[in-house]
């Protein structure tokens, strides 16, 4: 067992020859906002990928509170206690904006489809529990009055809110988020950094963040790994990171003497 | 933030535990399996209330197969396959029931050893065909799209085949025995005769409520928002802890289940079932309906069904041009409202009124009043 909540060592897949995440190594202690971050193509997205089952590692082992995750399914892993949002907007578009945080709660509920037939007393509970669950945490992310609104139908900011919503939902221990603020304005981003690290320091979440925009991961995370060509290349706090000089180079390219 | 435990720990037991309410719906189909059974002679003639039944039992087979192909959004093709199962199943336990009984398949009362035998017909041929889907559903459903269709297809088909491939019916009680059973003795492509129509208005419209009772209370529940994820976004809903193949499978085999019954009600109303039951024209007929009535709403389906089994009879007087017609009203139809009569939602969301937003400023702050201690930059 390690002291890590999160503890990733060497997982790596590749597609064909292209090496998209290699011997990529991940510790993160309970609590806290940690970012991830790294040029297009590095493999930010491969390794939540990695993390959460959607692609299966080649090598490595991760870890999720002492418990061995690389081996389970996706479902299996979100049961664990890992969820995430994806890059992408998967919203369930059809769905209302109340049901999709609730599908996500229905993973800590125990009743079976008897009770749902029959309406047994523990499914009532259940499902008023998971409704006041769902509209407690549309509440946190601002969403209360569109509860009944179609998810599709959503302004794209609300939709990633959403995203992040329906994870919570599923009460994860470490949860990751694949670029909360892409395509939001920055009074969008400003607020939305807020709420992670509302989410962050008021749950005791403990949060897992890609981000492209560098003042909101300097601003918030805590702590920042770097990725480069499926590797990692430097870890450290937002200032540490600012000065190194492989990351330096790694988004700007190398110094060379004219 | 609380979790789902301890807001379940918070929910009052008055507020859960409502006896007299736990009955009310049930209740509510038996009142409307009377109704229909005593009014509709009153208003039409028998004609129509055969008609009537024939509806009854589709509806039933529409609103199963919304559970396969309107929640989960897999395209199931083979629905006429288990609903064939169930009508040999169904009939076969009334006949040579019958005949084992009492000699005779003459039963006609309405509270009598027949239509026991029926009701055990319709259950039995409700779980074999669950059984049937459960072994179809396991290997195919890891199948996605036009595969399953295929696959489904398929199975349809097979059964068809099956069914001919079946021998002669025993008409004499006395050559009735457990050896002469094992052969299968159902009429081969023939058809399966002499079945008394023990299927009143009132059992059919009453198995017609109770499916359309249970496939709406899965629909509004956690396991229903699960299907429905799953028919949006199945990455998504993987990685929300849904597991994909469970999901699947419990639908296909409630829907198979529910196919079976509409089968054994099919067999109990004067028809002969047969092997060309089993085929895809059947199915087509079926998921014509689910498709029509919107995939995923009940209440679409079943209007669906009532409508597609009237509208031949009620053009009747076009005589040979009268599936012209039909045909013609279908393509109107999907090209007008493509998403079917009611999309997902059900007849009486189409009446709800929206509720008005408070005035609030859409990019609010967060809040966070629920948790303990609001630091960090929440307001």
């Amino acid at each position: 067992m390690s002291d890590f909540l999160l503890d990733a060592k060497g997982i790596g897949i590749s597609f064909g020859g292209l090496k998209a995440c290699q011997a990529l190594s991940l510790q993160i202690p309970r609590g806290g906002l940690y970012g991830l971050i790294g040029p297009n193509g590095a493999g930010k997205t491969t390794a939540f990928n990695l993390l959460t089952g959607v692609y299966s590692c080649q090598c490595g082992t991760v870890h999720l509170d002492g418990l061995r995750i690389d081996t389970l399914k996706p479902h299996q892993i979100a049961e664990a206690g890992l969820c995430r949002t994806f890059q992408n907007i998967r919203l369930m578009g059809e769905l209302s904006v109340l049901d999709n945080v609730r599908l996500a709660s229905h993973l800590r509920g125990t009743h079976t489809i008897w009770h749902t037939v029959l309406r047994t007393p523990r499914f009532v509970a259940q499902e008023l529990a998971m409704e006041q669950l769902a509209r407690e945490l549309l509440v946190v992310m601002g969403l209360e009055d569109q509860a009944t609104e179609q998810a599709k139908n959503l302004p794209y900011g609300d939709q990633r809110r959403l995203e992040i919503c329906r994870a919570l939902a599923t009460e994860p221990k470490v949860l990751l988020l694949d670029e909360p603020a892409a395509g939001m304005n920055p009074s969008e981003k400003k607020d939305l950094a807020r709420t992670i690290r509302g989410i962050c320091d008021s749950f005791g979440m403990t949060i897992l963040l890609i981000e492209h925009d560098m003042g909101l991961v300097m601003d918030i995370c805590e702590r920042i790994t770097v990725l480069d060509y499926g590797e990692t290349i430097a870890v450290g706090t937002p200032a540490e990171i600012q000065s190194n000089k492989k990351v330096i180079e790694a988004y700007l390219g190398e110094a060379v003497d004219v | 933030m609380k979790t789902l435990a301890q807001h379940i720990a918070e929910v009052s037991p008055s507020r859960a535990f409502r006896p007299a309410l736990m009955l009310v719906p049930w209740l509510a189909c038996l009142a409307v399996a009377l109704l229909i059974h005593y009014a509709a002679p009153m208003a039409v003639n028998d004609y129509w209330v055969n008609v009537m039944r024939r509806m009854g039992v589709f509806i039933v087979a529409a609103v199963s197969l919304n559970i396969v192909n309107g929640y989960t959004g897999q395209f199931s093709m083979g629905h006429a396959g288990f609903m064939a199962i169930g009508a040999y199943i169904g009939a076969a336990v009334t006949y040579y029931g019958s005949l084992l009984a009492h000699g005779s398949t003459n039963d006609p009362a309405f509270y009598t050893q027949g239509v026991l035998l029926m009701l055990a017909g319709i259950l039995a041929a409700g779980c074999v065909a669950a059984g049937a889907g459960l072994i179809v559903g396991l290997p195919s459903l890891r199948l996605h799209g036009d595969y399953l269709a295929i696959v489904t297809l398929g199975f349809g088909e097979i059964i068809r085949v099956l069914l001919e491939l079946t021998s002669t019916q025993i008409y004499d009680a006395k050559e009735v025995t457990l050896g002469a059973l094992a052969t299968f003795p159902l009429n081969g492509p023939v058809g399966f005769e002499r079945i008394p129509g023990y299927a009143s208005l009132f059992w059919i419209y009453l198995f017609a409520a109770i499916t359309c009772l249970i496939a709406f209370r899965v629909k509004m529940c956690s396991s229903g928002r699960a299907f429905l994820s799953i028919r949006e976004d199945e990455i998504a809903a993987r990685s929300m802890g849904i597991n994909l193949t469970k999901y699947k499978v419990r639908a296909f085999v409630l829907a198979a289940f529910f196919g079976g019954v509409a089968g054994a009600l099919y067999a109990h109303t004067g028809v002969n079932p047969s092997p060309t039951d089993a085929g895809f024209a059947r199915s087509f007929d079926i998921i014509i309906m689910v498709v029509l009535g919107g995939l995923g709403s009940i209440s679409g389906s079943v209007l669906a069904a009532i409508i597609l089994i009237a509208l031949p009879e009620a053009l009747r007087d076009l005589q040979q041009y009268r599936l012209i017609v039909y045909a013609l009203l279908l393509i109107g139809m999907m090209l007008l409202r493509p998403q079917g009569l009611f999309g997902v939602k059900e007849v009486w969301d189409l009446f709800r009124r929206k509720p008005q937003p408070k005035d609030k400023d859409p990019h609010g702050p967060a809040r966070f009043a629920s948790a303990a201690g609001t630091t960090g930059g929440a307001r």
